[in-house]
């Protein structure tokens, strides 16, 4: 894999995501190993998003590596008017793998061929994120020993929803059933439905989920934002559906586990924080170990 | 100009070169700008809302002295699905070809989302043709994909 660069989760084949995951794992049971040592890499972060800086960040320094790069664009030349390509141009020249998130969709892709040094997309606007997806993987792969089989509910925004999207990409390579629970206007767009009836997998809609929840294996949690709604009256009939409570966890299989990107609003209520099946602060834990796994496979390092 | 004594000749026979006929009449223009028949030297002519049986109204483009290979003229395809190709040497045809669309499509079409970094930066629009017969294009960068109804030429 040399020069090889991760922009979307399509660029990796179902092999090469096990692999990741495989690696990931080492790296859980045997976290410090130097085998950025010698290296630098880029972090260019063109808007905030401190979670993901951090998880880079702390994956970087894990394994010995220097960092140069910025954490908002409004301290760096990109104010003075400098273009992407400018600015791609010149970091190449300084550093052995660049990890960039972006608004502007496709931003990653295009710095991908600009450079000569792998690119890791780490969010291009509402298009893809790919390292979320894989340790969103690991975390279910991790809580539930396979990928096999699984039965996976996908409660809330699913029309803007890009973790759902990529998620739901990545889990067609496996015999996943999908429940998509959410309101009317929120509903998954066809071209994922086209994608999943093309692999022959099951999957169903609905508007509310209190009543199923019995069969999930995995409960992906994610944001009902107000401002996607076009009628307010709409946002308020629905937000309180799409919130996961202690009480609703009664019934359900020992297996389960809840995910969520984070940052969560009011969609898990936090008497739910304290349920052993809530997982998400350590699914945000799994995400340094994923992503030590992705520099090291990007960068051909074996150990 | 008479030929067999009816049809009349709009526009006059050329020597050697292209003749590109059943053009949609209102992509006339667009197929001029995609080939960069506006850019060379050579003697072109064009007719535009003749009389078309399958169009309605089509137009035709005759080029002197130019011949295209099958990858610059698949660019049309978007806007001239159905266009034919006459090659003419020593005034006869010699061969016709039709237009295919290509797989892929580069520096022709808009992406038809605004957030994406084609429409933001001066970067070239790429697409993977994804459906040929209802023309679907996916972009190379932000992955979204354009449709034949909000299809824009560049």
């Amino acid at each position: 894999m040399k020069n090889r660069s991760l922009v979307s989760i399509d660029d990796f084949s179902k092999e090469e995501i096990l692999r990741i995951l495989d690696l990931a794992g080492k790296f859980e049971i045997q976290p410090v190993g130097k085998l950025l040592e010698g290296k630098v890499i880029a972090t260019l972060f063109f808007e905030p998003s401190t979670r993901t800086r951090l998880s880079f960040e702390s994956a970087i320094n894990r394994l010995g590596g220097k960092i140069v790069g910025f954490a908002d664009s409004s301290i760096s030349s990109v104010t003075k008017g400098e273009t992407l390509f400018d600015t791609i141009k010149m970091v190449d020249s300084y550093a052995d793998l660049i990890v960039i998130r972006h608004p502007f969709e496709g931003s990653a892709r295009y710095a991908s061929e600009i450079a000569t040094v792998p690119v890791v997309n780490a969010g291009d606007g509402a298009n893809q994120h790919p390292t979320q997806t894989l340790l969103d993987l690991y975390s279910v792969r991790k809580t539930q020993g396979s990928l096999d089989n699984l039965n996976i509910f996908m409660v809330g925004d699913l029309k803007y929803g890009r973790t759902v999207h990529s998620l739901l990409m990545a889990m067609a390579h496996w015999n996943t059933t999908f429940n998509f629970i959410s309101p009317e206007e929120l509903r998954l767009p066809d071209e994922f439905k086209l994608h999943l009836d093309s692999a022959g997998l099951k999957y169903y809609e609905h508007l509310d989920f209190s009543d199923i929840i019995s069969r999930a294996d995995i409960i992906y949690m994610t944001r009902v934002q107000k401002e996607r709604f076009s009628d307010p009256i709409e946002y308020e009939k629905v937000k309180n559906v799409y919130v996961l409570r202690n009480s609703m966890l009664h019934n359900t299989k020992p297996n389960l586990r809840i995910l969520h990107p984070l940052p969560r609003v009011n969609e898990i209520h936090p008497d739910v924080d304290n349920n052993p099946k809530a997982y998400y602060f350590q699914q945000a834990l799994n995400g340094v170990f994923t992503r030590q796994a992705i520099l090291c496979t990007l960068l051909d390092l074996n150990f | 100009m008479m030929k067999g004594g009816k049809q009349q000749l709009v526009v006059s026979a050329i020597e050697n070169g292209t003749v590109i006929d059943h053009v949609p009449a209102k992509s006339l223009f667009k197929v001029i700008q995609i080939l960069g028949l506006d850019h060379i030297d050579n003697q072109i002519t064009f007719g535009t809302n003749l009389e078309s049986k399958k169009l309605g109204q089509k137009a035709i483009i005759k080029i002197s002295g130019r011949f295209f290979e099958d990858n610059d003229i698949n660019r049309i395809a978007l806007v001239a699905p159905e266009a034919k190709l006459n090659i003419i040497k020593d005034y006869a045809v010699v061969e016709k070809r039709v237009v295919r669309v290509p797989d892929h499509i580069t520096a022709i079409a808009k992406c038809m989302n605004p957030k994406c970094i084609t429409n933001l930066e001066n970067v070239t629009t790429r697409f993977l043709v994804i459906s040929k017969k209802n023309i679907a294009l996916k972009c190379r960068y932000c992955e979204k994909i354009t449709s034949e109804e909000n299809l824009k030429i560049i």
